[in-house]
């Protein structure tokens, strides 16, 4: 097995194993430090196909300022496992039924996708994802879109401010 | 990597943000299992991304097939952040009103 290989199948693991600790941990806190470790995992296989922009806005937009709203949010709140509410076992179970049903039923279609055979992602190599051309897409082809993202952090920000003033 | 092992991978990441969605009553894991699934598909999209390069390589060394997903994925960064900023203001008030952040408060809409 080349080091890639070790190296995507370690970070899977991790972020298979912290994205089920996400949801078993009682404590929120506990959620949100393990969501972040997932984020991490992600991150190191956006650098594994070599998309390093995106590893770097990953890690600072999710696990540095979402997170940290998410922590605020948390510990205003005052939250943790005692005021944890829960639900019933049955309908825990029903719940974890219907998304192992919707996995298996997606896995079988891409088992039997045929066109999917012998594609491969490209690994460690590659320029695409480099912040230069990354740049010159973002400010030629799609400088339109960029700019109305901008009206959409305005109005998400008064939005953000009205609501929370009530 | 065979692209099969990126889609079984994200498809499994979305599996459990949707488990989490199912089977959490607390409307911040709730919302933290919804950014789950954001980021089960952004990986997914940069995978195909590089598959559509690697398949453009082929034919065109200086080829920049492929680049359109990966700005994709900073857009939809861009339309999670705030959606983040909303939803926690929301959920806020929530607290606010009925000092818990338990969804099954959240049915007066029923009647």
């Amino acid at each position: 097995m080349s080091t890639t290989e070790i190296l995507f199948f370690f970070l899977t693991a991790l972020a298979i194993f912290s994205a089920i600790m996400v949801l078993v941990s009682k404590n929120p806190v506990h959620s949100v430090l393990w969501l972040i470790a997932v984020f991490f995992a992600i991150s190191g296989h956006y650098i594994l196909l070599n998309a390093q922009f995106l590893a770097i806005v990953n890690l600072i937009v999710y696990a540095g300022a979402i997170m940290v709203l998410f922590l605020f949010v948390i510990m205003l709140m005052n939250l943790n496992a005692e005021t944890e509410p829960q639900k019933h076992i049955w309908m825990k179970l029903a719940g974890a039924i219907s998304g192992g049903c919707f996995l298996m039923m997606l896995v079988s279609l891409v088992r039997q996708a045929s066109e999917l055979n012998g594609k491969t992602a490209l690994m460690a190599e590659g320029n695409i994802g480099l912040i230069k051309n990354l740049g010159k897409a973002l400010f030629s082809d799609y400088v339109v879109p960029f700019e109305i993202t901008s009206v959409l952090f305005l109005s998400a920000m008064v939005g953000a401010v009205v609501i929370g003033k009530k | 990597m065979p692209i099969q092992y990126y889609i079984y991978f994200c498809l499994t990441l979305f599996s459990i943000g949707i488990i989490g969605v199912l089977t959490r009553r607390n409307a911040i894991i709730v919302f933290m299992c919804i950014e789950l699934m954001l980021n089960a598909v952004n990986l997914l999209l940069v995978a195909f991304s590089k598959m559509h390069y690697a398949a453009g390589l082929r034919q065109d060394p200086a080829t920049s097939a492929g680049i359109d997903g990966q700005l994709f994925v900073f857009f939809i960064m861009v339309v999670a952040a705030a959606e983040v900023s909303v939803g926690l203001a929301i959920i806020v008030m929530m607290y606010r009103n009925t000092h818990s952040v338990d969804i099954n408060f959240l049915n007066r809409l029923k009647n």
